[in-house]
């Protein structure tokens, strides 16, 4: 299998102007991803797993270094030199992005904004609609929200709808950062089936989660980050 | 690599001055502007060397505080103001091998008239206040040529619909609607001969919240189910941060910082930037 993703002498410091300080979040990041794995990152708190994905996903500006993703679109792109616009496409049709925060429109429901997200890239309506219904089901969303504004939901709601409009797009690379932080163990359980459905689909997945043994228990291959840099790969 | 999309407009080296200009601010304006302007001459250097790249179906955003030059690009864009030097490419004109700033005021007018749409940030800039409201999009058709009444009222209908205005008020002049509706209509006037491009101003300043969300809708929408290229100027974070992919933060007549818009707001570079994203806080 080849690899779908390297990562390669990757660092990211922080320079905060008005306090005249820098940060260094992480130093010296190598990594590799073959097509379909799932590769859990882990670390104790600070000490750079979501700066590593940020970094992938291009919301932190690398420093120093290459990330080098195999794309169906461009071919082999380095995330980290890449234009804006051709982020702006991988975002919306190869590569998504979970966290534990949902950026929703004002005034678009539940129902619209995974809509939108799979038209977005370019299936056509019908198709959207038929996915929307079977996703929001899935994710046991209760119904009546389905066309209300996922403003006024729950945590829970609101990151299953998350989950659900970023893996409704069975993006090629998808990168999760702790989106079961804050669900209960039933919620957490159709999560793990989605994120297996994913994997057999073939989407290649990097993870951060709190919950180890949910981890362990999904990943092919666990980075350990040690000191804010080098990873530490350990087979699970 | 490839290119794998061309831009529609294509802005380079743009700059406009109000003022002459002196030996002091023309040879080292970096050490001698205050901000944007010349102590010695009095000179305002509204924009300095802005370029940018639009591209198909997407928005831009702009930001930048009070006086940055906004407005005055805006402006010069659509050709309200004369450059004082750059270049402007737009792909749909003339095979994109024309500098729309050295046009003819006759070309100019056309380009206006037939490939852009603006929408101000000031209603009264944009509209007739006295005119009915499908008055004054039937003059914008009829500076694009349209001669048949039956077919303008009937896009004037359309269009007022698609941005929410009751059939019932249509004949009613915008002087009697609510500034969200003002700006509602200026919208629908931009559309109407169709633009490729929407140049829009600050179209929610100084809109109550729920009324600016129902704009912004309509805007997310446009550019949705129109697939039109925008450039939207805000001092508002939040508002380009719900519409835009890509931003450009202006300072005193430059651009100082550009890249994707959350790139821009959770690692922001620039010190002003860093300022600016940390008051939203
Ligand atoms: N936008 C930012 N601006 C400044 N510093 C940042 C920023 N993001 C992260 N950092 C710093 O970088 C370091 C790594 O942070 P990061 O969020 O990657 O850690 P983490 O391993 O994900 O931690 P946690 O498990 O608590 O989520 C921390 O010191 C953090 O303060
Ligand atoms: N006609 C003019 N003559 C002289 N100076 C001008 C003129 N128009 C604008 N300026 C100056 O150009 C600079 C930029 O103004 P502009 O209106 O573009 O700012 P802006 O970024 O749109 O601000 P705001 O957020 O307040 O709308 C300001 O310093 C302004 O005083
Ligand atoms: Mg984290
Ligand atoms: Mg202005
Ligand atoms: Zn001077």
């Amino acid at each position: 299998m080849e690899n779908i993703l390297t990562i390669k002498g990757l660092a990211k410091s922080f320079t905060l102007h008005h306090l005249n300080r820098k940060i260094k979040a992480i130093e010296h990041i190598n990594l590799s991803v073959k097509e379909g794995e799932f590769i859990g990152i882990t670390g104790k708190s600070g000490s750079g797993k979501s700066t590593i994905l940020r970094c992938i996903y291009r919301t932190y500006l690398p420093v120093q270094g290459e990330i080098w993703y195999r794309s169906k679109k461009f071919g082999l792109i380095d995330l980290a030199a890449a234009t804006e616009r051709e982020m702006v496409y991988l975002r919306k049709h190869e590569i998504g992005y979970v966290s534990q925060f949902l950026n929703v429109m004002p005034r678009t429901t539940a129902r619209e904004l995974v809509q939108q997200s799979i038209i977005e890239m370019g299936d056509s309506e019908e198709f959207a609609v038929k996915e929307t219904g079977k996703i929001l089901k899935h994710f046991e969303l209760d119904s009546e929200l389905w066309d209300s504004y996922p403003s006024t939901f729950s945590g829970g709601e609101k990151l299953r709808l998350n989950i659900a409009t970023a893996m409704v797009k069975r993006p090629r690379l998808l990168l999760l950062d702790e989106p079961t932080a804050s669900l209960d163990d039933a919620s957490k359980q159709k999560v793990k089936v989605l994120i297996e459905q994913l994997m057999k689909e073939g989407t290649t997945m990097i993870g951060i989660f709190h919950d180890l043994e949910f981890m362990k228990d999904l990943c092919h291959q666990e980075y350990n980050i040690q000191q804010g840099e080098s990873l530490v790969m350990t087979n699970s | 690599m490839n290119k794998f999309e061309y831009p529609v407009l294509s802005i380079r080296n743009l700059n406009k001055q109000f003022g002459p200009g002196c030996n002091h601010c023309q040879n080292q304006k970096e050490s001698t502007l205050i901000k944007n302007y010349c102590p010695v001459c009095g000179t305002v250097y509204a924009c300095q060397d802005i370029s940018f790249d639009l591209y198909p179906g997407e928005i831009l955003g702009i930001v930048g505080e009070s006086g940055s030059g906004k407005s005055t690009l805006m402006r010069c864009l659509y050709f309200d103001q004369e450059v004082t030097s750059g270049e402007a490419i737009l792909s749909t004109y003339e095979h994109g091998e024309r500098n729309l700033f050295q046009e003819s005021p006759q070309r100019k007018r056309y380009i206006r008239n037939h490939l852009m749409g603006k929408v101000y940030q000031n209603p009264l800039l944009g509209l007739k206040m006295d005119f009915t409201s499908i008055g004054n999009i039937a003059e914008k058709l009829i500076s694009a040529g349209s001669r048949s009444v039956e077919e303008m009222e009937a896009r004037g209908r359309e269009l007022l619909e698609y941005v929410n205005i009751p059939a019932f008020r249509m004949k009613e002049a915008p002087k009697n609607f609510s500034g969200g509706m003002q700006q509602r209509v200026q919208i629908a006037k931009a559309l109407s001969n169709r633009p490729p491009i929407l140049l829009l101003d600050e179209v929610t300043t100084g809109l109550d919240l729920s009324v600016q969300a129902s704009v912004l809708d309509l805007i997310k929408y446009l550019q949705r189910e129109m697939n039109i290229s925008m450039v939207v100027v805000s001092h508002d974070l939040g508002v380009i941060r719900m519409l835009a992919d890509r931003s450009m933060v202006m300072l005193d007549g430059k651009v100082i910082e550009q890249g994707l818009t959350d790139q821009i707001l959770e690692d922001p570079q620039s010190p002003y930037t860093q300022q600016l994203v940390h008051s939203l806080l």
